[in-house]
């Protein structure tokens, strides 16, 4: 078999040089996952099966992205392009450190996610298809943190819905239904108005590559109305990240499925929006963004705020929980509306830190669940006197999510006031803080209730006993959040360096476009 | 003639935004069918519309002959009819599964996720 | 539908839909057609199989379960793209052999065998969409 040689000369079209084998780690964590969710499509049937290949192809997925991560670190931003077409033609998928930061962690919590879910989901939710959905899922999140190709981006967070449709339906209880009416509508408004954004931008540019755009972004701000197809931008991936006042669907529907589909989505979904917006208003549109930043500073406010106090509201811990990712979501817009690589750097970390924890919260209020009967405050209790180390793990998870030292949400914390003290806007860190002392209260509540106070009289109970198999997820996110930290050195390197390669994407461009190749 | 997209493009967005607020189900469905064409419509005309012949390479041939219409909307608007087909088969199959299920396809009475009832947390014990 | 006419016709026109279908996915290599459109083709002729005799005739048909056509599909998709590997290409190159079989040259590729994938995901998903809608119209 060989290559095809044509007479027409392509030359300048073309990739021709052979690909290095590292490279092909670009692609590799999508084409993996698509590749294993398929496999699991064919054996839906042999319900023991489908955990098993899950967990193993996850661990392989985290192990090729944190050689990803390695590489990039070392060498900086890589490119591969399909089918041989040299950038801007062919579809290019370029990983810079941020994406692969958060591919790395997308990986994580879906691994530990799918050893939870050997647990929680049952034989019919195997054979309705948990595994399958799960892999194509974390294809659409991972084909969305690695692309450089703001169409193909669009099409990643396609695959990532419809996966999570079939997740959030899984089961098919009322409440399911009722829940995915609403969270399938508004997400399918959000995700048409990144297309109408993208067919804006396809107009003005000519271009969809994302190093392209970034290129010729500067000659066009005086002609073009590039802060309108900033803000369209932004309104979309706002609404996909659940950002006030936006943010109606995640309420109505992250409490209805199993527990760690919720944890899953917690983790992934609206950290897939927060990337897409750091990437676009970043490092495509930084005058822009510029401009807008007000505008983002107030909706980052009141997310915080309104996350806070909605969970201050909440008898059903799910519902709790939901409404402090929404707090963290503000959090990172405050990041982003303050900007410079020290705000985006601690928006990042936020970022990563809330993909972990928020998953750990849901899947300990699964376990309490499990433990008191329920999950409403008014029925738990009593957690605290027979399971001493599940409460110490959840109180360490509660101190994270407040952002309280040692732990990993401290230091994005500190970052984003200490960036936004020193820009001037000390009305945005107090409101950060705000934000950090309602979680703590609203947290320290289902602490109290749920934990330290005695068992409710007649109220229904669960199991007694938990299997040792149960906590282990729970303990290695826990693990996780406080060896960052303890040990955010390294990680906060990676982060600041990220931050930079986004605030000056000059690296970036040339791992598209190498230096001296045609315009 | 893009002056005259752009006014058809106005025009559907403006129906689909009208029947996506109606707080009935199957209205908003529609509202979506619509929404994905006057999206695609959208695409179509950003990448510049011309009386040119379709961009399909000939047999013999290395390039095309003359100058052909751009080839890029069109696959991007192949893909977002598949995405917007797809997804309107599931809210569809999702909307029948709710008003067979709930009983209504009111989404003002749609709360059996988000009930009316609920008790405040305690304050204290 | 228990409508003699259609029982009668719908052999032939299921036959003949397949065959287009298939003609249509290897024509599309340079020419209009290809795997989706031919797998909508496809689903179209299972569909009016499914109305003459029944899903679950349609089910013992197609042998194994929709989804997992599907499946098949989408690993064959994916295997045509990461072939480009061995050859030190990057993802999803269009690579070619021009081997002869019965002193006549046939073409094949990469890119045909990812939209063959492409053809086998359509009839599988839409299929079992299908399928699970007119069983509801069953009953």
């Amino acid at each position: 078999m060989a290559v095809s040689t044509s007479p027409a000369d392509l030359s300048a079209a073309l990739v021709l040089q052979p690909v290095a084998a590292l490279d092909w780690l670009v692609i590799l964590p999508v084409a993996w996952c698509i590749g294993i969710g398929a496999v699991l499509m064919m054996v839906r049937h042999k319900g023991f099966l489908q955990p098993l290949i899950a967990v193993a192809a996850l661990a392989v997925l985290v192990g090729l992205d944190a050689v990803l991560l390695w590489h990039v670190a070392q060498s900086g931003p890589v490119t591969m392009v399909m089918g041989r077409w040299l950038p801007p033609f062919g579809i290019a998928f370029t990983v810079d450190l941020t994406g692969a930061l958060f591919a790395l962690t997308a990986a994580v919590v879906a691994l530990v996610g799918a050893i939870a879910a050997i647990d929680d989901i049952n034989a019919s939710g195997r054979r309705y298809g948990f595994y399958p959905f799960l892999m194509l899922l974390m294809a659409g999140v991972s084909g969305a943190f690695l692309t450089g190709d703001i169409f193909n981006l669009y099409v990643w967070f396609e695959v990532l819905l419809i996966s999570s449709f079939g997740l959030l339906v899984l089961g098919s209880e009322r409440e399911q239904i009722d829940g995915a009416v609403k969270y399938g509508f508004l997400n399918l408004v959000a995700t048409t108005l990144f297309l109408i954004a993208t067919g804006y931008l396809y107009g003005i540019f000519g271009t969809l590559n994302m190093a392209d755009i970034a290129r010729k972004a500067p000659d066009l701000r005086d002609t073009a109305p590039l802060v309108t197809l900033t803000g369209f931008y932004i309104l979309a991936f706002a609404m996909k990240a659940a950002a006030f006042p936006v943010n109606f669907w995640l309420p109505a529907s992250y409490h209805t499925p199993r527990i760690v589909v919720s944890a899953l989505f917690a983790g992934l979904l609206t950290k897939v929006g927060i990337y897409a917006l750091i990437r676009v208003s970043v490092m495509l549109f930084p005058f822009e963004r510029e401009q807008l930043s007000l505008v983002i500073a107030v909706v980052a406010v009141l997310t915080m705020l309104t996350g806070a106090l909605g969970s201050l509201a909440q008898t059903d811990t799910r519902r709790l929980l939901g409404y402090l990712v929404i707090s963290g979501i503000g959090a990172m817009l405050a990041g982003i509306a303050i900007g410079g690589a020290d705000a985006i750097g601690g928006a990042i970390f936020y970022a990563l830190h809330s993909m972990l924890v928020m998953t750990a919260l849901y899947l300990a209020a699964g376990l309490a669940a499990r433990l008191g009967g329920g999950f409403s405050l008014i029925n738990l209790g009593g957690l605290y006197r027979d399971h001493p180390l599940f409460t110490a793990l959840s109180l360490m998870l509660f101190f994270a999510v407040s952002g309280l030292p040692p732990f990993s949400g401290f230091w994005p914390k500190v970052m984003l006031v200490k960036s936004a003290l020193d820009s001037g806007a000390g009305w945005l860190a107090g409101a950060l803080l705000l934000a950090g002392f309602l979680t703590m209260i609203a947290t320290g509540r289902v602490f109290l209730l749920a934990y330290w106070r005695p068992a409710q009289e007649g109220s229904a109970t669960g199991q007694a006993v938990l299997p040792p198999m149960a906590l282990l997820p729970l303990l290695v996110l826990t693990t996780l959040s406080v060896l960052i930290g303890l040990f955010p050195e390294t990680l906060l390197a990676l982060i600041k360096s990220a931050a930079l390669t986004l605030d000056e994407p000059s690296a970036y461009l040339n791992s598209v476009f190498p230096a001296g190749s045609a315009p | 003639m893009e002056p005259v997209f752009a006014v058809l493009t106005g025009i559907f967005l403006s129906f689909a935004v009208y029947l996506l607020l109606s707080k009935f189900i199957i209205r908003m469905l529609l509202g979506v069918a619509i929404l994905g064409n006057a999206v695609n419509l959208l695409i179509f005309t950003s990448g510049r519309i011309m009386r040119e012949v379709p961009p399909v390479i000939g047999a013999g041939l290395d390039v095309p002959a003359g100058p052909t219409a751009n080839p890029l909307p069109q696959a991007l608007i192949l893909t977002a009819i598949v995405i917007s087909f797809s997804f309107f088969a599931f809210l569809l199959v999702l909307s029948w599964r709710a008003y067979s299920g709930l009983g209504t396809d009111n989404t003002d009475a749609m709360r059996v996720a988000e009930p009316d009832d609920v008790q405040p947390p305690p304050l204290g014990y | 539908m228990k409508s003699l006419i259609l029982r009668t016709a719908a052999p032939p026109i299921v036959g003949v839909m397949l065959l287009f279908s298939v003609f249509v996915l290897l024509r599309g290599h340079n020419e209009p057609g290809g795997g989706f459109i031919g797998g909508l083709i496809a689903v179209a002729a299972l569909s009016i199989y499914g109305i003459a005799f029944g899903v679950e005739t349609v089910r013992r048909a197609i042998v194994f379960h929709p989804l997992a056509i599907s499946g098949a599909g989408l690993l064959l998709a994916t295997l045509s793209g990461l072939v480009s590997m061995v050859f030190h290409v990057p993802f999803m190159s269009g690579l070619w052999a021009y081997p002869v079989i019965l002193g006549q040259e046939v073409p094949l590729s990469s890119v045909m065998t990812f939209d063959i994938g492409v053809y086998l995901v359509v009839v599988g998903a839409v299929t079992s969409i299908a399928l699970s809608l007119e069983e509801r119209g069953e009953d």
